[in-house]
């Protein structure tokens, strides 16, 4: 038999063939883009709701890659946005350094699906800059994952609270090292010619402006989806249950063998990976600056919530929470009527009191009576003229804690959407596709 | 020669030092039972053979291989399972992945597969609950789990850690059985080194015998003249 067939006695698939294997899925990433940017953004009825739209695609790779890290090997990591901040800035560099080098100038070179600015975009399909830009989220993701190993090495000696405040110590010195950098970049002529000692200027404090913009719905969703097929089969791989392992019982995982300390480091290196991919994208949104006071801990904070409310480890989870939670605050600045709401919950609850599955059924009633005070009390605030937007924080920060003591594992659990509903499993239905 | 040899075993937890030497030695296919009231140091042993801890002084020589210092996934690989105390099962893991992982050291996909069919002639009730969560099984089950999963990596010496613990009775008898079974298996010819604080049932199923007693190897001997011996019974077994 050939060495590299499965089949063969001394096989085990290597990290890169299981990530990456098979043109169809590949294929399905690109479609899912190209639905998103040319089928679902066009169909939005404002322009604003596109920013939305990729404000999801971001939260979603932040979410899903801080989840291989704390749900996956259950660490505690909460400096995702300093690994945000690496990627961004390295890809912002690469992106406005690199097309003064190329150019002459740091515009935009890029063709149809980086254009981002309003109006007719006559021109290729892609153009030169898009290569450029693609190539800076990478390196900035590259930069990323090597910063994150460093990152992941105390977390052999260190666990639960005291990585977790490693990590947000991580953050906040990129953070604070980025905003002391030079405070204003140099003009693109002072940029061209190299100056003995003189450093990379960042922007500082305020910020890397004057890059030109590439990010699209169109790269964002394929991060998206390039970022879910790698979580998704990292972790139904023999890499995954190691990972999985780790979470469960760390000395019963060492006791079959699993190597701890590599394991761990490659959780924090994966994530810190699409997390850099992740600042790329979001350093190169129309009209962004790139400033160090949005990537402090706030934002870490942001994500971390994401993937406790969507169940810790559960990819489904951390898309949905992610998704949900970006539009939560975005509705809240102008709140809709929620009673349509109960058209699909009261029915529901019934049928479930109906099929006496009581604890399931008390849990839809609860929902239900939640919508019809949201009512109340949005139909109170219109007819006496508050501004409910200027207390949506409060009610963002509300239905966090509701979630949180109605479901303390998050909305799936460690589990996906899926597994949750038929409970008729058979025996040996758990078996995964991959080994 | 001997399969495992241990020889002025030392182990320290931070100031204090629970392990004051132990000498140990397990022939290839025998069962032996490292017997101890609490606190003696059994668990210890077991955790600086698999290098869960690293001994402060002594030596760990397996199959002519010293394996002192050896991270524990190398000394998985080398052939020895280590079945921890309690339970150590993955709980929010299905059965069947728990059973993966316990092959995790393994790229024989074949022998494997062969592995997995003994033993579920060894747990058959294991192969009805493969997708359910580990974390809802029996507390028997559970035990049960965590053997087979050790198993799945072929181990050459398998360490239990307290197998009968919190068992049923009826239980603790079958567990005893499915071990003998484990040890007579003659195509794997597994040794076993077996914990245990239910002295008779150890010395029932063992061929040899060791007691320790606050870090030390008090007596060894084989395993019925242990049992049979009216100062071992009252001094170190607890039995009147």
């Amino acid at each position: 038999m050939h060495p590299r067939d499965p089949r063969s006695s001394q096989f085990r698939p290597g990290l890169g063939g299981v990530v990456l294997h098979g043109a169809a899925p590949l294929l399905g990433i690109v479609a899912l883009a190209l639905v998103m940017d040319l089928l679902v953004a066009p169909l939005l009825p404002e322009a604003w709701y596109a920013k939305v739209l990729a404000d999801i695609g971001i939260n979603i790779v932040l979410a899903v890659s801080l989840n291989m890290v704390n749900g996956f090997t259950g660490q505690f990591s909460i400096g995702h946005a300093g690994f945000m901040a690496i990627g961004g800035y390295t890809a912002a560099a690469v992106v406005y350094y690199g097309s003064i080098a190329l150019w002459g100038d740091a515009g935009f070179h890029g063709g149809y699906f980086s254009y981002c600015g309003l109006g007719h975009f006559n021109g290729p399909w892609f153009g030169g800059g898009d290569l450029l830009f693609v190539a800076a989220c990478l390196i900035g993701g590259l930069v990323a994952a090597v910063v994150g190993v460093f990152v992941g090495l105390p977390s052999i000696r260190l666990r639960g609270d005291y990585l977790a405040i490693v990590t947000l110590g991580f953050g906040e010195i990129v953070r604070i090292l980025i905003q002391q950098t030079p405070g204003v970049l140099p003009p693109e002529s002072a940029a061209t010619v190299p100056a003995p000692g003189r450093y990379l200027h960042l922007g500082g404090a305020l910020g890397f402006t004057n890059h030109p913009f590439y990010t699209t719905i169109f790269w964002i969703w394929l991060a998206v989806g390039a970022t879910v097929l790698v979580a998704w089969r990292l972790r139904n791989s023999t890499y995954g249950r190691a990972f999985l392992s780790i979470r469960e019982d760390e000395i019963a995982a060492a006791a079959m063998g699993v190597p701890i300390l590599l394991y761990k480091v490659m959780a924090f290196t994966f994530a810190a990976f699409f997390a850099g991919i992740a600042g790329g994208l979001f350093a190169h949104q129309l009209g962004s600056t790139l400033n160090p006071a949005d990537l402090g801990f706030a934002k870490s904070f942001d994500i971390l919530i994401m993937i406790v409310l969507g169940g810790l480890g559960s990819i489904s989870g951390a898309i949905l929470a992610a998704a949900g939670l970006t539009i939560l605050p975005e509705l809240l600045r102008n709140p809709p009527h929620v009673w349509p709401l109960l058209v699909p919950v009261v029915p529901i609850a019934l049928a479930l009191l109906l099929y006496r599955r009581r604890r399931l059924a008390r849990g839809w009633g609860i929902l239900a009576g939640g919508i019809v005070l949201l009512e109340i009390a949005r139909d109170l605030a219109v007819a006496h003229g508050v501004q409910l937007s200027d207390y949506r924080m409060v009610f963002y920060a509300l239905s966090l804690i509701l979630v949180m003591i109605l479901r303390p594992e998050g909305l799936l659990g460690t589990r996906e959407l899926w597994e949750l509903w038929p409970r008729k499993r058979k025996g040996g239905a758990g078996v995964r596709a991959s080994s | 020669m001997a399969l495992l040899t241990i020889r002025n075993l030392c182990v320290h937890y931070g100031a204090i030092q629970a392990l004051h030497g132990v000498d140990l030695e397990v022939q290839e296919g025998q069962i032996v039972a490292l017997l101890g009231s609490n606190g003696a140091g059994k668990t210890t042993t077991l955790r600086a053979i698999s290098g869960l801890l690293k001994p402060s002084a002594g030596d760990i020589v397996f199959d002519g291989q010293s394996m002192v210092g050896l991270p524990p996934e190398l000394i998985v690989k080398r052939g020895i399972a280590h079945v921890p105390e309690g339970r150590g099962i993955f709980s929010n893991l299905t059965v069947e992945e728990n059973l993966r992982l316990g092959a995790y050291i393994r790229t024989d996909t074949a022998a494997v597969a062969a592995d997995r069919e003994w033993v579920f002639e060894l747990f058959p009730r294991l192969q009805e609950r493969l997708g359910q969560n580990a974390g809802t099984l029996s507390g028997g089950e559970q035990r049960m789990l965590s053997m087979a999963r050790a198993l799945l990596s072929r181990p050459r010496l398998l360490l239990l850690d307290e197998p009968s613990l919190g068992l049923a009775p009826q239980l603790v008898q079958a567990i005893f059985a499915t071990i003998r079974r484990i040890s007579q298996d003659p195509a794997r010819r597994t040794t076993i080194l077996l914990v245990e604080q239910n002295a008779h049932m150890a010395l029932a199923t063992a061929a040899y015998g060791y007691i320790l007693a606050t870090g030390q190897i008090k007596t060894h001997a084989p395993a019925g003249e242990l049992a049979n011996s009216d100062e071992v019974r009252k001094a170190y077994l607890g039995v009147v």
